[in-house]
């Protein structure tokens, strides 16, 4: 009775969306939200929102403010409304961020030298990162259902695919940056992807059938993890950097290893670190899988009168699979990072791009591949918890 | 009588590790001090190298400026990520937590090297995006961490300490801390060794450490160099992972 009154008097009912907001109204106010540079290599002349927005555009930034400021307010509306009404102000202020942006650029560039470029500036990302944020908030305060919840993403990638699917963005500098790199990008893409998949695939051939051996064999267990462990600690780069030297031995004196490919450079140190790095989560999570399986569940499946290898596959990997894939969740994440630092070896992908870049001083370069890469890993990770929450019984979904 | 075996086992593993971490050390110190004296051993594997040997830089100043590197972030990361642990595990703070936690979650799956290139154009090239990038990305295992350690600390604990009559601040300090500790510690752990690694990286973007030799190594095709670098960011990286362990175990009560 008492917490409930306490409840009632307070007046802000939403103190996270309130400091989202403050962050975003103080980055609005003191940081740019875009540049504007004579040339690709050059810094540029910092913009500030209300000297690149027309005023149509502010009127309905502040809109926007004041609908999310209304649902801070633990009164007039009810808790819920609150909610749906930051959600769709949230979606519309992502909109109006992008929008803004490339109407920016269009308006900017039409009288410069066609060599002068746009960029997004710290405004634009912290309104996207507190877009982001105030949808990640308000989505766990509804308890909203997964369909619920896929409608919202879908909602988002909808507004985003808008943006980017006209020519609204494409003067800005980094969509320049990208035309000028199409195909080589598609390229470093699917070599990224690639190289991903043949580092997961043989580290899955071996961490699986190696988890299940050390939940079999105790005496296994601690000597195989501590080694494994000391491996995930290397640095990515000095592990590379090792393999070189070996490798280029070994593909020299081994000429058919060497006409596949084997050197000290490229794919070949690329997948061999990425495979070990991969065993540990693989072959930990496959273990404790197996292990989480309770003894009465195989007791009872014994007293079924299965045989162990029916108990195997249709118990024990059944049961185990949210945790395996949950292994296989972190070393795919984990490897899409990894790849990026395999391009110093001149393995290519995404990392290609960020160290051409930062080698030429091309911000926007180097933006072209991490942003991909970013974009890349987090999908990567929501699909494999997709994954995971289907891989569970239904009920304890 | 098992008991006393198992024990005399686990005495035994551990002077083990205290030999091989020891080894280790000398190691990575010797290395440090003495790579020049090495010259002739990378001389006769590397032949064809003009200079098989690293000398833009000592590197007993490439090893300090990796360590301070990794120290300053660090001791960012766990200012602020404790710090906002704590935040959001006391009642003031505890409408922050799913926001929090979601936020360290999620931005723990960035890559640490795409972090690192997104801070150049905030912060330009050198010493400075190097520190933003680590201690941002070393922010996120800490809090993590305090928020998962300081859960651990079961109610009933927390009633009985209440029922004793000691204060917040007192519970806090008594009793929680103590027993997050650990899990803590492991925060810290993973925190320092993601650092140390995305620290060697970041000489791309102009800072000074151990993987100066190490890149320029591989930009100009010297094997020797790379070698040089890998071999004692290696060394540092397991050594220092090591200490940590010790340091988890002094905090594991009764397990």
């Amino acid at each position: 009775m008492t917490l409930a009154r306490s409840a009632d008097s307070r007046l802000v009912g939403n103190r996270v969306l309130l400091t989202l907001l403050i962050a975003a109204v103080a980055s609005s106010v003191l940081l740019p939200f875009a540049s504007l540079s004579p040339n690709r290599l050059s810094s540029g002349q910092p913009m500030m929102l209300w000297q690149a927005l027309p005023e149509w555009q502010l009127t309905a930034l502040a809109l926007i403010g004041l609908a999310l400021l209304a649902a801070t307010l633990a009164r007039p509306l009810p808790r819920r409304t609150s909610l749906w009404l930051s959600l769709i102000a949230t979606l519309s202020l992502l909109g109006l961020d992008f929008f803004a942006l490339g109407e920016y650029a269009h308006r900017a560039l039409v009288d410069a030298s066609p060599a002068a470029r746009v960029s997004q500036g710290a405004t634009f990302w912290i309104l996207l990162f507190v877009s982001a944020l105030i949808a990640i908030d308000a989505l766990q305060r509804l308890r909203l259902g997964l369909v619920k919840r896929a409608l919202f993403g879908a909602a988002v990638l909808a507004v985003i695919g808008a943006c980017f699917s006209g020519d609204l963005l494409s003067p800005l500098s980094i969509m320049r940056e990208f035309a000028n790199q199409k195909a080589n990008f598609v390229d470093q893409l699917i070599r990224h992807l690639m190289l991903v998949a043949g580092a997961l695939i043989p580290a899955l051939a071996i961490g699986l059938p190696l988890g299940l051996l050390v939940n079999r064999r105790d005496g296994l267990r601690n000597g195989l993890f501590s080694m494994l462990n000391v491996f995930q600690t290397l640095p990515s780069i000095a592990v590379f950097g090792l393999l070189i030297a070996p490798l280029s031995a070994l593909g020299r004196a081994v000429p058919w290893l060497g006409d596949l490919g084997v050197s000290g450079i490229g794919v070949a140190p690329a997948i061999i670190a990425l495979v070990l790095y991969s065993l540990l989560p693989i072959v930990r999570n496959t273990y404790s899988g197996l292990a989480g399986v309770s003894a009465g569940t195989l007791e009872a499946a014994r007293g079924m009168g299965m045989t162990p290898r029916q108990i195997l596959w249709q118990v024990e990997i059944p049961l185990a699979l949210p945790v395996i894939l949950s292994g296989l969740r972190i070393v795919t994440v984990q490897a899409i990072g990894l790849v990026v630092v395999a391009a110093l070896i001149g393995a290519g992908g995404f990392g290609a791009f960020i160290f051409q870049g930062l080698g030429q001083y091309a911000i926007d370069l180097v933006l072209l591949g991490a942003i991909p890469t970013i974009v890349l890993a987090v999908i990567a990770d929501f699909a494999l918890q997709i994954l995971v929450t289907l891989s569970r019984p239904p009920g304890t979904r | 009588m098992s008991g006393t075996t198992q024990g005399l086992g686990r005495l035994r593993a551990a002077s083990a590790g205290n030999g091989v971490l020891g080894v280790l050390i000398v190691l990575l110190v010797g290395l440090t001090l003495g790579m020049g004296q090495l010259e002739p051993l990378f001389r006769a594997l590397f032949p064809d190298l003009g200079n098989p040997l690293y000398s833009r830089d000592s590197f007993l100043n490439l090893m300090l400026a990796h360590i301070g590197l990794v120290l300053m972030s660090s001791l960012i990361s766990v200012t602020i990520g404790v710090a906002a642990g704590l935040f959001v595990t006391r009642p003031v703070g505890r409408e922050f937590e799913p926001m929090v936690s979601s936020l360290a979650a999620i931005g723990q799956t960035f890559p640490p090297a795409a972090v690192l290139a997104i801070a150049v154009p905030l912060a330009g090239f050198g010493f400075a995006p190097t520190i933003i990038a680590l201690s941002l990305y070393g922010l996120l295992p800490v809090i993590q961490n305090t928020i998962a350690g300081l859960g651990t600390v079961p109610h009933t604990t927390l009633e009985a300490a209440r029922g004793n009559g000691m204060s917040r601040w007192q519970i806090l300090r008594r009793v929680e801390l103590p027993l997050a500790m650990r899990v803590i510690i492991a925060g810290i752990r993973v925190s320092v060794i993601i650092n140390i690694g995305t620290a060697t990286i970041g000489s791309t973007v102009g800072a000074k450490s151990l993987g100066t030799p190490l890149i320029a190594g591989l930009v100009g095709n010297n094997l020797a160099y790379v070698i040089q670098g890998a071999l004692l960011v290696g060394l540092l990286a397991i050594v220092t992972d090591l200490l940590f362990e010790r340091l988890e175990r002094r905090y594991s009560f009764g397990s």
